[in-house]
């Protein structure tokens, strides 16, 4: 084999691990837009917010110090403790929820009723707010996320393939954290299919799904269902920013991924699990093969900006729904 | 008292159909164009210019353009910070190749070559709705800034991968470059915006305005009454890009002056002005002044009392600033989705009855 094929077979597989990244976030979206029709923007600000939150009570940082500093004139930042990995990723899940349940509270129960593009609108002024709010608690510098997670490439995976090619080829590079990444997405996946198949509130979040009005007929609580969503939804954010920021530091361009995320949504569906996946594959490896092949050497590079919009976008043309979307069906 | 129409009768067709039927409506619209054009240059300085009027009166035309798209159109773009950037390279590529026609007609044929552009990215709104539009749109705005970015002929090969406007005048007044006068990038911008403002109010009271309302309450029932959607969002995309290119071209000769396109029409912008559409009013020409207005004011008065008066720290105000923009998108859609240009209306309703309401 030569050594370029391998080459273009290392960047589909770490184009894979890329789109199980972007599958993450995508994930997110999915489980609330299924359950109340809320295309949530702000998802990824969620996972910029979790991780910060998270490195925030890692290192003991006393929340809104800035501005209480500003205000009282007092100087201080710290409470002077570490708290351990276990402890501060379970108060994060705490805080996740406690944002759900005010989000829910104080904005879309306000909100039922709406069109989905007022619901969309509302959750791009959420993504701003909730991006102030993480800068005025836990301050805008870049953060690292020590929680000892494997980096850098896979000695073992190199040498075990490097006999594949000629003298030319060294054997494939993989990052230990995606494929820890990869892991981490799997079992969440698993997870969470099994939460929806086989528990009560799983199956009474499929029916919310399903059918707003017969699931209330029923007598399952609507507003209890989206808390429970949006809470699952920032608890995927929390595992999507750990990864993310363990890869690239915890910072501002961590909310951009959510865009990342918005063209594996329309390739794979807003309303399918497996979409999200497919499509943040598709997606994953059909920018880093088209940066690979023809980007690189003749476009100047960075098509990984636009590539997935324009991939997803010729792919609407064909099918408007997406890959596994429910067919829109519409009627004057 | 003054507010209303008792009294005030119509008798010509012509009358009938004018834009403002109210009296007191027509003279607060002339007083408000004397004041802006006879007035307010003599007055304005470099501060007033550069903080507030300037980018109000950009913004405004900006927010006219995708009003008319979302808010009359219905068709949700994302993709404003990229056209803003095509109106702004045009605009320069035609100031650098042809120096000696007026900048006047190169702003104009910036925003021409933005309509060809947006509405080739509208073609896919034929098949897309909805969010999957929003997407979509997405596509044009990161890829034309990374092609302004990656193409140097676009750039006309410098260095910096800046463009920078050189010095163009009209009627003998430097409009661009570094010695232009706050008032004449003041009168430059609010002429532009005026006759924009007055095209996108006819455009959309007339045949073309009532099809793109038609599509967007409900497009298929509007192609059943013969409403043409090809035609229709496609005009809307064109006309929405024409003004926003001319937007652009503004935001870079005039204001700016040198422009780095991640820099200045990242997708920052789209926001923005999408945040300026939904604060003042989706579907109101008034509501596209009063959010252009508010998100330019906000920062600028957040910053004096921040800063200036309670003496915080500036990156302190700048989160502040987030918090309470995404607060106030919230407090808007749900107390009032229709905007401040609801509120103004409401208002109105109560003047004409006021002092005797029933």
């Amino acid at each position: 084999m030569s050594a370029d094929f391998l080459y273009g077979i290392e960047v589909v597989i770490n184009g894979l691990m890329a789109g199980v990244l972007y599958a993450l976030v995508a994930l997110g979206f999915v489980l609330i837009f299924k359950a109340s029709g809320i295309f949530n923007f702000a998802q990824g600000v969620m996972a910029l917010f979790a991780a910060l939150t998270l490195v925030g009570i890692m290192e003991g940082q006393v929340p809104f110090a800035h501005l209480i500093n500003a205000v009282f004139g007092t100087n201080i930042h710290h409470f002077g403790w570490q708290v351990p990995a276990i402890l501060a990723i379970f108060m994060t899940v705490l805080v996740m929820i406690a944002f759900a349940w005010a989000v829910q509270h104080f904005v879309f129960r306000h909100l039922v009723g709406q069109e989905p593009i007022i619901l969309f609108m509302a959750t791009i002024g959420l993504a701003y707010f909730l991006e102030g709010v993480g800068d005025l608690m836990w301050g805008s510098s870049i953060r690292t996320l020590a929680l000892g997670l494997p980096q850098g490439g896979s000695l073992w995976v190199e040498e075990m393939t490097s006999g594949l090619g000629g003298d030319d080829f060294y054997g494939f590079f993989i990052d230990k954290l995606d494929m820890v990444a990869t892991l981490v997405a799997l079992v969440l996946v698993a997870g969470l299919v099994a939460f929806a198949q086989y528990t009560k509130q799983g199956r009474a979040m499929r029916a919310v799904a399903d059918d707003h009005q017969a699931a209330l007929s029923v007598g399952i609580s609507l507003s209890y269902i989206w808390v429970l969503v949006w809470s699952l939804a920032g608890i995927v954010a929390l595992v999507a920013g750990i990864m993310w920021g363990a890869k690239s530091g915890v910072q501002f361009s961590l909310s951009l991924i959510a865009l990342k995320a918005l063209p594996v949504l329309m390739l794979g569906g807003f309303t399918s699990i497996p979409g999200a996946i497919v499509g943040g594959m598709i997606i994953g490896v059909g920018e880093k093969l088209f940066e690979y092949t023809i980007g690189a050497p003749y476009l100047g590079g960075a098509t990984e900006n636009w590539f997935a919009y324009m991939l997803a976008l010729v792919f609407l043309v064909f099918r408007p729904q997406g890959l596994f979307g429910e067919r829109i069906i519409e009627r004057v | 008292m003054l507010y209303r129409e008792a009294g005030d009768f119509k008798t010509s067709y012509q009358a009938d159909s004018q834009t403002f039927p109210i009296a007191f409506d027509r003279w607060r619209y002339w007083a408000v164009l004397v004041i802006a054009f006879c007035v307010v240059p003599f007055f304005v300085n470099a501060y007033w210019a550069n903080a507030i009027l300037v980018p109000f009166l950009i913004y405004a035309i900006a927010a006219i353009g995708l009003n008319i798209l979302t808010g009359y159109c219905g068709q949700v773009s994302l993709g404003t910070g990229g056209f803003m950037a095509v109106g702004a390279y045009a605009c320069y590529k035609l100031m650098t190749s042809f120096p000696d026609v007026s900048i006047v007609i190169h702003i104009i044929l910036a925003g021409g070559i933005t309509a060809a552009v947006g509405a080739t990215f509208g073609l896919p709104s034929l098949r897309i709705k909805g969010f999957y539009l929003a997407v979509a749109t997405l596509a044009a705005q990161f890829f034309l800034v990374w092609m302004f970015n990656k193409v140097a002929w676009f750039y006309n090969y410098s260095a910096s991968g800046q463009i920078t406007a050189p010095e163009r005048f009209v009627a003998g007044v430097a409009v661009t470059g570094p010695n232009t006068a706050p008032w004449a990038q003041y009168m430059i911008c609010l002429v532009f915006l005026t006759v924009c403002a007055l095209i996108a109010r006819n455009l959309t009271r007339g045949t073309i305005g009532r099809s793109w309302m038609a599509i967007r309450d409900m497009d298929i029932a509007a192609e059943i009454i013969g409403v043409n959607p090809l035609k229709a969002k496609l005009t809307a995309f064109a006309v929405s890009s024409f003004f926003i290119g001319i937007s652009g071209a503004l935001f870079f000769a005039v204001y700016l002056g040198a422009v780095e396109v991640g820099e200045a029409f990242g997708i920052q912008k789209s926001f923005l002005v999408l945040f300026m559409i939904i604060i003042g009013g989706l579907g109101s020409l008034f509501g596209s002044f009063a959010g252009a207005a508010f998100l330019v004011l906000l920062p600028v008065a957040l910053k004096v009392i921040g800063v200036d008066v309670l003496g915080w720290p500036t990156d302190l105000v700048a989160h502040l600033q987030l918090v309470i923009v995404g607060g106030l998108i919230m407090f808007f859609l749900i107390k009032e989705p229709h905007g401040l240009a609801q509120l103004w209306r409401l208002a109105k309703e109560k003047l004409r009855l006021w002092p005797f309401p029933y």
